[in-house]
């Protein structure tokens, strides 16, 4: 039996760094384009949308909606044990969408309702707060 | 107007499938290599261009003992061979060199010579999907089916049909993986791997390889298999996004419509001249959006018309003939195996064969809907 691995982690990069300083702050920062206004997800130097040099970093709601999932049967390495769980994507209210894990929540499909909608929480992974969306209803 | 010069596929192989432990990888494409080109009537010294995926063609040249003219290493995935025939087309046209082996090889099941596909924490991937636990296809590539069915009125039932139909085609042929006859309730009542899919909504996990010869039509005609000529009437190459969660639309693939568009136009076809249809298949769900995005049914539509038969044998679109990835064999980069079903067709020579079959279109894809490639073949030069 080989050590258990962790599991995967992010490791920013410098176009990315500023998204990381902001989950470890407790914000979802965005790219937005002053050029042409898209919000932009993964961080880039530049905006894909229209090529301008004009990203800035803005602070967004935490908010968006379950675009769709799946239910993992599958254990990745570090999440032994875990199975099932929840692999998601979020619609943020921004525009663009993002893979998450949703929490307080069961991975129950009959409690997994596309488009309904979701905060975002943090919780620490690695070196990094990473991004995690629970159901809007469950907070208090 | 001048006339494109045809180009062929003079010669097509695969290996053995299954597990082959006693293989690596670059075993497998020097097996697949030497098959096909005794299926062309050719040698070694017959060949001046060579591609590869994953491993460089350089490496696959030397091991096999060919000092190419020109080679390509392309490497995008499943689709990666779909893209190496289209790009050799535009080699021998342009006169680069005369004749190419697509070549490939891997060992899926039994990692032998196997290079690992690992995702770096600092790529994309790695920053923002990795740290969620879909860490492999059946988990990722999966993800936009729930909302596809949201969308699209699309049943699990329909999703298990995929499976049934194809169940039709492979049923007691000895080279595949799984050749039972399915039922829905046997497909739905599978192991669940990735809500909403089975085990048997997703693909087999094999060793294998298999080579394509390609060369000018011209040259094929005085070649062995001149009795069964494949010509390449059109190609397409297009990308989504290389992350699932940011692709275009998830309920439409951007890289289906773009790379068949381009096929079809290229090889002046509409829907109606198709007689004979490959969907890449990692997973169930990819006939579903291959059926929609590229244009042979309407939007919501592919669930009823595979559920109602049109895809199985004596249906009206034959579609995945040999079982697919889900049933006959899938070694991880599957579109080599897609375009060798096709060939089979048109020469008359598949273990379920088509009727009267002209042309085929292959639509492959690598990555999860990240890159796609689409051949129109035919046994007549346009």
């Amino acid at each position: 039996m080989s050590t258990p691995r962790p599991k995967a982690a992010p490791q920013p990069t410098p176009a990315s760094q500023p998204f990381w300083d902001g989950t470890r702050a407790g914000e979802l920062r965005l790219q937005q384009c002053d050029a042409c206004h898209e919000h932009v997800l993964y961080p880039r130097p530049r905006c894909p949308h229209c090529g301008a040099a004009a990203l800035r970093w803005v602070r967004a709601s935490g908010r968006g909606k379950l675009h769709t999932y799946v239910v993992s049967h599958l254990a990745a390495p570090g999440w032994e044990g875990e199975t099932p769980y929840v692999i998601a994507v979020v619609q943020l209210d921004e525009g663009p969408r993002m893979m998450s894990n949703l929490v307080g929540v069961p991975a129950d499909p009959a409690r997994l309702t596309l488009d309904m909608p979701l905060q975002v929480v943090f919780q620490p992974r690695g070196e990094q707060m990473l991004p995690l969306f629970q159901p809007v209803e469950v907070q208090s | 107007m001048s006339r494109k010069m045809g180009i062929a596929i003079a010669g097509a192989a695969e290996t053995e499938l299954g597990a082959l432990p006693h293989m690596s990888e670059m075993d497998l494409r020097l097996d697949a290599a030497h098959r096909a080109l005794a299926d062309a009537g050719l040698t070694l010294a017959d060949v001046d261009g060579i591609t590869s995926a994953v491993d460089s063609p350089i490496d696959v040249a030397h091991y096999l003992g060919v000092t190419p003219r020109w080679y390509d290493g392309t490497s995008v995935g499943g689709c990666s061979f779909l893209v190496h025939v289209r790009h050799a087309a535009a080699a021998i046209r342009a006169g680069l060199c005369s004749t190419v082996l697509v070549l490939h090889g891997q060992s899926g099941r039994s990692r032998v010579g196997w290079t690992p596909r690992a995702v770096q924490p600092f790529t994309m991937q790695g920053q923002f999907e990795a740290p969620y636990g879909g860490f492999a296809p059946p988990t990722m590539f999966t993800l936009p089916m729930l909302r596809f069915m949201h969308e699209t009125g699309t049943t699990h039932e329909q999703l298990a049909e995929v499976v049934v139909a194809q169940s039709h085609w492979v049923e007691g042929n000895p080279r595949a993986s799984r050749n039972k006859r399915l039922t829905v309730e046997q497909v739905m009542s599978a192991p669940m791997i990735a809500y909403p899919f089975t085990k048997l909504e997703c693909c087999v996990v094999t060793d294998g390889g298999g080579a394509l010869v390609i060369t000018s039509a011209e040259r094929a005609r005085d070649l062995r298999r001149s009795d069964a000529p494949v010509y390449l009437l059109g190609s397409g190459e297009a990308c989504d996004s290389p992350l699932i969660s940011m692709m275009d639309d998830m309920t439409r693939s951007k890289g289906f419509r773009l790379s068949s568009r381009d096929a079809f136009a290229e090889a002046g076809i509409t829907h109606a001249d198709v007689d004979h249809l490959m969907v890449y298949d990692a997973f169930a769900h990819l006939p579903l959006f291959g059926l929609e995005d590229l244009g042979f049914v309407g939007r919501g539509e592919a669930g009823a018309f595979i559920a109602e038969g049109h895809t199985r044998p004596g249906g009206k679109l034959p579609l995945n003939t040999s079982g697919g990835g889900l049933l006959y064999t899938h070694t991880g980069m599957y579109g080599m195996f897609a375009i060798l079903e096709a060939v089979r067709q048109l020469r008359g020579e598949a273990f379920r064969q088509v009727d009267g079959v002209r042309s085929s279109v292959v639509q492959g894809v690598g990555g999860m809907f990240t890159a796609t490639a689409t051949l129109v073949l035919s046994n007549q030069q346009g």
